[in-house]
């Protein structure tokens, strides 16, 4: 009776995975694994992302011709120099540094006052949410047109609402003119980023423990110390967060300008890629937009790195 | 994140202890803004902040139904005074904006299939698994975040030309999912992390493989994360344009960005129909947001940022 309950016991089966016969066979599989996890999307990655990296550091040290059987001349550093030799560069860089400047802060500013209105049960939490959300997920080519027509010389709202005030019918271009243009680019570009800081501020402040707040309160703390000493600290990591990916954005900044003025008039809105773009696809100079594109995202690492960099070392103090 | 998660669940319950299931009383509220709590006044400025975020939309719907002498006018129309379909069936028939439809929803979902697969995988790897070299390689995957989409247009214009991939759908979605892995990756690994690893190993137990253990146990526990992916690899895919301006030459196989375009004339623009290909071309964003809503807030308060 005894002997019978210990067999049956042991023929309890011990658990092999199946597919692993051997110890030494389940190792292998266990180390091949992640690698074999990892092809799919570091194939993919390495061709389309990494290599073309590299591929635009090479390029800008040539004198790329896209026709095939043509002559490239090695011309080293010559595509860098130039750029610092090129008067119209600098425009589009003054725009890239200027449309950053004020649309970033404006961003977080608007995103975090939203978001700290729609914090607290505020009622229809949801449908606010949803709404101040809903730029984000449209079109950046949609929207464009969208201010396009709202600023445009013939039928636009714009030049409707300024005729009420003037008193008579006006047809100003507003997307023909410099400043103009460049608030028009910055309207769009404010208005659809909004709510992506919205969203991710919110998320942030609701994460926000409210008991802290409240003890803060009952020892008589201010309401601005309030936000200085309990609610920043709590949200600082998505301030970073928010700062990093929408500086990198704005550098980026290319959809709107194109579809808005294109750059025009003379390439006075135009930013850093339009240019590029312009150099690239329309004269053809791909080395050169090269060049631009390649030192583009040197500045922008650096400067990513750099704000996390700073933002961090506020962490220990 | 499991602390954001801690503190969400610890606010949540805190506030629910103190407060009156009958009747809520405002005082008995702890918030940020003081026992008063400005109510009255943060709903006016929600209501501001709600009306500007959709007036441009609205105005976008309003001129679609309006006709061309209506849009052209020196006088406000924001209600359709001679409502119209007109630019909806020239939009539809003029420019094969079906097909252009037709091709951006393929792009589009062949690129979330791709991306949510590959990088579901991915992020399964770096959350799970040792080997050498992981967190290299995870920040080599998070470098591209700062180097993104226009910044390389020119060699992977290059790249697409040598590898017969211009003008075509397929080279178009590669481009895309390559381009979201990065912070779906970053994300999806984060979710996955957050999976207790004792029912993985139960899961071990029965038998069950790596495929078996993320498609039947972690892909489900992470659905939000899974969606908050599928959102935005659809949206960048589906509103996309430089890639696609770039590499795409024929009629047939322009996208939607690419169509809308074409309603920009040389001297004229015919604002309705752009307007009304304006509104189809954003009705399905609207869609999949409005879908995946629920889990996608869930998903940004949860994660993403730790």
């Amino acid at each position: 009776m005894v002997s019978k309950v210990s067999t049956s016991l042991e023929q309890r089966p011990v658990v092999f995975p199946p597919g692993a016969v051997s110890r030494r066979r389940y190792r292998i599989t266990r180390i091949a694994t992640p690698y074999l996890l990892l092809l799919p999307a570091g194939f993919l990655y390495a061709i389309f992302i990494v290599y073309p990296i590299f591929r635009q550091f090479d390029i800008s040290f040539y004198n790329w011709h896209i026709f095939p059987g043509v002559h490239n001349p090695f011309v080293g550093w010559s595509n860098y120099i130039r750029i610092f030799h090129d008067p119209a560069i600098r425009t589009a860089a003054f725009n890239t540094l200027l449309f950053l400047v004020i649309t970033v802060p404006i961003q977080m500013a608007l995103g975090l006052f939203a978001a700290a209105l729609v914090t607290d049960r505020l009622p229809g939490r949801g449908l606010w949410r949803a709404l101040i959300f809903i730029p984000v997920v449209t079109s950046w080519v949609v929207v464009s047109y969208v201010f396009a027509y709202i600023f445009a010389a013939q039928g636009g709202l714009a030049n409707a609402i300024v005729s009420i005030f003037v008193g008579h019918t006006v047809h100003i271009d507003w997307l023909a003119q410099t400043w103009t243009g460049n608030a028009v680019i910055w309207m769009v570009s404010i208005w659809k980023g909004v709510g992506w800081s919205f969203i991710m501020f919110l998320a942030a402040l609701d994460g926000v423990p409210r008991d802290l707040v409240e003890s803060g309160r009952v020892d008589g703390a201010s309401e601005p110390r309030i936000w200085r000493h309990v609610v920043f600290p709590n949200i600082r990591p998505t301030v970073v967060f928010v700062l990093v990916l929408l500086v990198i954005g704005a550098s980026q900044v290319f959809t709107q300008v194109y579809i808005t003025t294109g750059g025009g008039p003379f390439g006075s809105t135009g930013v850093l890629l339009t240019y590029a773009y312009k150099q690239a696809f329309s004269f053809f100079a791909f080395s050169y937009a090269a060049a631009i594109a390649s030192l583009m995202a040197v500045v922008v690492l650096g400067l990513s790195i750099l704000q996390i960099h700073l933002t961090r070392r506020n962490d220990n103090l | 994140m499991s602390t954001f998660a801690f503190k969400d669940a610890r606010n949540a319950s805190t506030s629910r202890s103190l407060t009156n299931p009958k009747r809520r009383k405002p005082a008995a509220q702890p918030g940020l803004f003081g026992i008063r709590s400005w109510k009255k006044s943060r709903l006016v400025m929600a209501c501001v902040f709600g009306a500007i975020s959709v007036f441009p939309l609205l105005y976008m719907i309003s001129l679609s139904f309006q006709p061309t002498g209506d849009i052209l006018t020196s006088n406000v129309v924001l209600i359709p005074t001679h409502p119209t379909f007109l630019n909806y069936t020239q939009a539809w028939t003029e420019n094969s904006f079906g097909q252009y439809f037709l091709n951006s929803l393929v792009v589009a979902i062949g690129t979330v299939i791709i991306t949510v697969i590959f990088s579901s995988l991915a992020a399964y790897a770096f959350a799970r698994y040792r080997f050498p070299f992981k967190e290299a390689i995870f920040y080599i995957f998070l470098a591209a975040l700062a180097v993104p989409s226009v910044e390389l247009i020119i060699p992977q214009y290059l790249l697409a030309l040598k590898l017969h991939l211009t003008d075509s759908l397929f080279g178009l979605v590669l481009i895309y999912a390559s381009e979201n892995l990065p912070f779906s990756i970053f994300l999806l690994r984060g979710f996955f992390e957050a999976v207790p690893k004792d029912l993985e190993e139960s899961f071990r137990l029965d038998g069950a493989g790596s495929i078996r253990v993320l498609t039947r146990l972690i892909a489900p526990l992470s659905a939000p994360a899974l969606a908050v992916v599928a959102m935005f690899t659809f949206n960048f895919a589906w509103e996309e344009f430089v890639v696609a301006l770039t590499l795409i030459n024929s009629p047939q196989n322009r996208t939607l960005p690419i169509g809308l375009n074409f309603f920009i004339g040389e001297h004229t623009t015919q604002w309705g129909p752009l307007f009304a290909g304006s509104v189809i071309a954003t009705v399905p964003s609207v869609i999949v947001y409005v879908i995946s809503q629920r889990w996608f807030h869930r998903g940004v308060s949860l994660g993403g940022i730790r």
